[in-house]
C-alpha cells in the first residue's frame, strides 16, 4: 500500500471516531448510570407530588441528576423556592470546573456553540469527554453533541419511566424512598472523596461543614446553615491547602 | 398534567442557576483564565456542599440536634461502606434504602 493510501485510510479513521455517530456510541456505557438514577429520580419527584408535565419540565431544563432529587425532597417538606434555588446553585457550581476544563478543546468554535455543549454537560459526560481528549488531545463538535444528546434523551425517558412507576407507590416511605436523598449525598460525597488524592484534608473539610451546618441551623432554621457551611468550609480547604 | 406557578417558578429558577456555571466557562475561558485561588476554591465546593447536605439530613430532625434514637444515623453506616466498596452512586441509593426499611422493620 503506498504512503498516499495510508495517509487516506487514517484520515477516514479519525473522521469516523470525531462523528456525531461515535459520539452516541461512546455514551452508551454510561446509559445504566443515566436510566436507573433518572428513574429512581422520577419516583421520587412523582412521590414528592409533582406531576407528570412538572416532571418532564424539571427533566428538560434543569438535567441534573443530584439537583432534581433536591428539587424533590425540598418540594415534598414544603421548602421555599429561593432555598431550593440557592441549594442547587451551589450543588451544581461544580459545573465551572468541568466546563473550565474542557474549555481549552472548543476554542476555535463561536460562543454560541459552546454555549450548546456547556448547556448539556454533566459528571458523566464530562468524563467521557476528558477521557476522549487525553487518548486523542481533541474532541470533535459533533461527537460531543451525539455524547450530550444521547445522555439528555435517555435522561427524560428514565424520568418518565420512573414518574410513571411513581403514581403506584402511595407510601414511598415503606420502601426507603424517604431515604434516597441522603444516601445519594452520602455517595456524591464519598465518591468525590475516592477520585481525588486529597483524603486527609477533604475530611477536615466535610467534617467542619458538617459543625457549621449543625450549629447556624440551631440558631437560624431553615437552610442558610448548608450556604454558610459551603462558602465557610470551602475557604477552609482553600487556605489550608494554599499554606501547605 | 397540570403545572403550578411555584413549582414552575422553582424549575426555571434551579435550571438558570445551573445553566450559567455550566456555560460560561466555555463560552468566556477562551478569552480569559479563572485565578488560581478561584480554582482552589471551587474544588472544594463538592465535598463542603455535600458534607453540609449530609449533616443536615443526618443530623437534624425538625431543627433540632438528634444524636441518639436516630435511625437515619444508623442506615448511614452500611451506606457509607457500600459507596466505598463499590464506589457507584447508585449502589450507594440502594444500599441506603435497603438498610432503612429494614431498620424500620427491625427496631
Amino acid at each position: 500500500m503506498s504512503q498516499e493510501g495510508v495517509r487516506v485510510k487514517s484520515f477516514t479513521a479519525t473522521e469516523d471516531k470525531g462523528s456525531f455517530l461515535q459520539g452516541v456510541k461512546d455514551c452508551i456505557p454510561t446509559l445504566l448510570g443515566y436510566l436507573s438514577i433518572g428513574f429512581a429520580a422520577g419516583v421520587l419527584e412523582k412521590t414528592a407530588g409533582m406531576s407528570i408535565m412538572e416532571i418532564i419540565l424539571l427533566s428538560v431544563l434543569l438535567y441534573a441528576g443530584s439537583a432534581q432529587f433536591i428539587a424533590a425532597g425540598m418540594i415534598a417538606v414544603g421548602s421555599s423556592a429561593t432555598a431550593i434555588i440557592i441549594t442547587i446553585f451551589f450543588v451544581n457550581l461544580r459545573h465551572i470546573l468541568l466546563s473550565a476544563a474542557l474549555s481549552p478543546y472548543f476554542r476555535q468554535l463561536t460562543m454560541f456553540k459552546n454555549m450548546l455543549i456547556g448547556s448539556l454537560l454533566t459528571d458523566e459526560t464530562f468524563g467521557v469527554a476528558i477521557n476522549e481528549a487525553a487518548k486523542r488531545k481533541q474532541i470533535h463538535e459533533k461527537w460531543m453533541h451525539g455524547l450530550n444528546l444521547t445522555a439528555y434523551l435517555n435522561w427524560i425517558v428514565a424520568n418518565i419511566a420512573g414518574a410513571y412507576l411513581g403514581q403506584w407507590i402511595s407510601d414511598p416511605e415503606k420502601f426507603g424512598l424517604d431515604f434516597a436523598l441522603p444516601a445519594m449525598f452520602i455517595g456524591l460525597l464519598i465518591l468525590a472523596m475516592v477520585s481525588r488524592k486529597k483524603v486527609k484534608l477533604d475530611v477536615i473539610v466535610a467534617i467542619c461543614a458538617v459543625f457549621i451546618t449543625v450549629g447556624v441551623a440551631l440558631i437560624f432554621p431553615g437552610n442558610v446553615g448548608v450556604i454558610v457551611a459551603t462558602v465557610v468550609a470551602s475557604t477552609i480547604g482553600m487556605v489550608i491547602d494554599k499554606w501547605k | 398534567m397540570e403545572v403550578r406557578w411555584d413549582v414552575f417558578l422553582i424549575i426555571i429558577g434551579s435550571a438558570l442557576v445551573t445553566f450559567l456555571p455550566r456555560v460560561l466557562p466555555l463560552m468566556v475561558l477562551s478569552r480569559m483564565e479563572l485565578p488560581e485561588w478561584g480554582i482552589r476554591w471551587l474544588n472544594y465546593v463538592p465535598i463542603s456542599v455535600m458534607a453540609a447536605l449530609v449533616g443536615q439530613e443526618l443530623l437534624l430532625q425538625d431543627g433540632q440536634f438528634s444524636l441518639m434514637n436516630n435511625i437515619e444515623l444508623l442506615a448511614a453506616i452500611p451506606t457509607v461502606l457500600v459507596a466505598m466498596k463499590t464506589k457507584s452512586l447508585l449502589g450507594t441509593v440502594v444500599a441506603g434504602m435497603v438498610s432503612i426499611m429494614v431498620l424500620r422493620y427491625f427496631l
